[in-house]
């Protein structure tokens, strides 16, 4: 399955214990991880309906510390960390000078600094290209950068916050009353009311030593296994984008459904990419779309307004939820006529919808 | 661990073909194809009385991974196919040797299933890739 001959693959701190649970494993940006445990519907369900455990500890943690912490992310991230309180957490992106999208990511504030997580396939870059401006130390900014190797384990579901408190407490945590989007911290393990699922759930980032007892706990008491290929499947449901099909770096915020994460108010906040953005012609929007005729929506499937091309199909896939394909489509703003998507040389009917397709467990969208 | 019942033969692209009683032959994709694509989400099936030839496209099969294009193992008319697949398209997964088959043909030249792979053969591909 590995594209990657030369390269090392790596393993989390839970691999042994996918491949007893029966995990078929795929390469994942480098990683060997699980992408299902025998059915990716079956495990997507679980999360809808009940709750789910995912590691995602391929996710790239990197911590930003020292007196000009705030600043420098202030330059680089295009959300704005003076907004953000103590154990809040932010979704935001990383833009180059042409305001296209280096990655996008969460940053916790922490009682001295900041979090990042960011994606595992662009680890190598995002860390070259935040230690490059952290060593230039431009505007007099004194920052460390450091990776940090910790595991990253999501639980997912409308059962999930009911049954953590007692487990995490179990390992001597005491998980205090989290809303949504913020986080606490109690040694060297983070707890986040945070998730890519559209359900409520938390997000722990501990050391990799206590992971594994902490899924045995969770699996222990009726929480799931569940793969990375449903954790594909609820966040597009969701309407969360994945970096690499619904953006990159030849794609603004504004093209990838994301202008709520460029904060403009200050001023005189020069954050990378800011000029481009404030003076760019948005002639491409990405939106929601759904097929009700049998078939998959997939990555770089042609899309006509008419008969003219007007794009193409971003995040595609099978949404068990609703029964039916949904996918996110960039697509030219002027265009004209129903939507259609071609497949395997036929035409066949797109609806644009609202996004999310699918919020705690049922239908979402709304017809446009 | 994936299943290769001897009975039948199999193609290089993943299909199996079964020759029945009647000189009927039963065409589905094989326990390893099924592992491969994950689960099965839609499946498109030739039309009966359609004429198809051997190694030519004869359907779709839609997982939650890929598309993939079904041949026919070998050439003639369909004369049946699995409408179970229309509303349980998993039935592909749960069952690929039995109640996940795909069509049946009245085969043109039965002597076309003898250039096959043999089961033991076509584990050993699968077992390679």
């Amino acid at each position: 399955m590995s594209d990657r001959p030369n390269a090392e693959v790596r393993q989390t701190a839970l691999y042994s214990r996918h491949l007893a649970l029966g995990a078929r494993i795929v390469d994942f940006s480098g990683w060997d991880m699980p992408v299902h445990y025998g059915s990716q519907i079956d495990e997507h369900h679980q999360v809808r309906r009940h709750w789910g455990v995912f590691d995602v500890s391929h996710m790239t943690v990197v911590d930003i510390e020292g007196r000009s912490a705030t600043d420098f992310l202030r330059m680089l991230l295009c959300n704005d960390v003076a907004n953000l309180a103590r154990s809040r957490a932010q979704y935001t992106a990383m833009l180059n000078p042409d305001g296209g999208i280096v990655d996008d990511l969460i940053v916790y504030r922490r009682d001295d600094g900041y979090r990042l997580i960011v994606n595992a396939g662009t680890r190598d870059k995002d860390l070259a290209w935040l230690q490059a401006y952290a060593d230039e130390g431009a505007h007099g900014h004194v920052v460390d950068v450091s990776e940090r190797p910790l595991a990253i384990l999501a639980v997912q579901g409308p059962d999930s916050l009911a049954k953590m408190p007692e487990l995490l407490s179990a390992m001597g945590l005491t998980p205090s009353t989290l809303r949504p989007f913020t986080m606490a911290e109690q040694g060297e393990v983070m707890m986040a009311r945070t998730g890519y699922t559209g359900e409520q759930g938390l997000e722990i980032i501990l050391p990799q030593d206590q992971a594994l007892p902490l899924w045995d706990a969770l699996v222990e008491a009726g929480c799931a296994p569940v793969g990375l290929g449903a954790r594909d499947t609820l966040r597009l449901e969701a309407g969360m984008n994945l970096y690499g099909q619904d953006m990159d770096e030849t794609i603004t915020p504004a093209e990838a459904n994301m202008s709520f994460v460029v904060n403009l108010k200050d001023e005189h906040r020069e954050f990378i990419g800011r000029k481009v953005l404030e003076t760019q012609t948005v002639d491409r929007e990405m939106i929601g779309v759904i097929m009700t005729d049998k078939g998959v929506l997939r990555a770089h499937q042609v899309v006509q307004a008419g008969n003219r091309v007007v794009g193409e199909i971003c995040s595609g896939a099978y949404s068990p939820s609703l029964e039916h394909s949904i996918g996110f489509a960039r697509v030219s703003k002027e265009r004209e006529g129903a939507l259609k998507v071609q497949i395997r040389n036929r035409e066949i009917p797109l609806k644009q919808v609202h996004l999310p397709f699918v919020r705690n467990g049922r239908q979402a969208y709304s017809e446009i | 661990m994936a299943e290769y019942p001897q009975e039948i033969k199999y193609v290089d692209t993943h299909e199996w073909a079964r020759l029945e009683e009647d000189g009927t032959v039963t065409v589905g994709i094989s326990d390893h194809a099924q592992e491969e694509l994950g689960d099965v989400v839609y499946v498109e099936l030739p039309e009966i009385d359609a004429e198809v030839n051997a190694k030519e496209e004869a359907g779709v099969v839609e997982s939650v991974k890929a598309a993939s294009d079904i041949y026919a193992p070998v050439s003639g008319t369909v004369i049946a196919v699995n409408n179970v697949l229309e509303d349980a398209p998993e039935t592909v997964n749960d069952s690929p040797y039995d109640d996940g088959w795909f069509f049946k043909l009245s085969p043109n030249d039965v002597s076309e299933l003898d250039a096959l792979l043999p089961a033991d053969d076509y584990r050993e591909q699968c077992e390679s890739d």
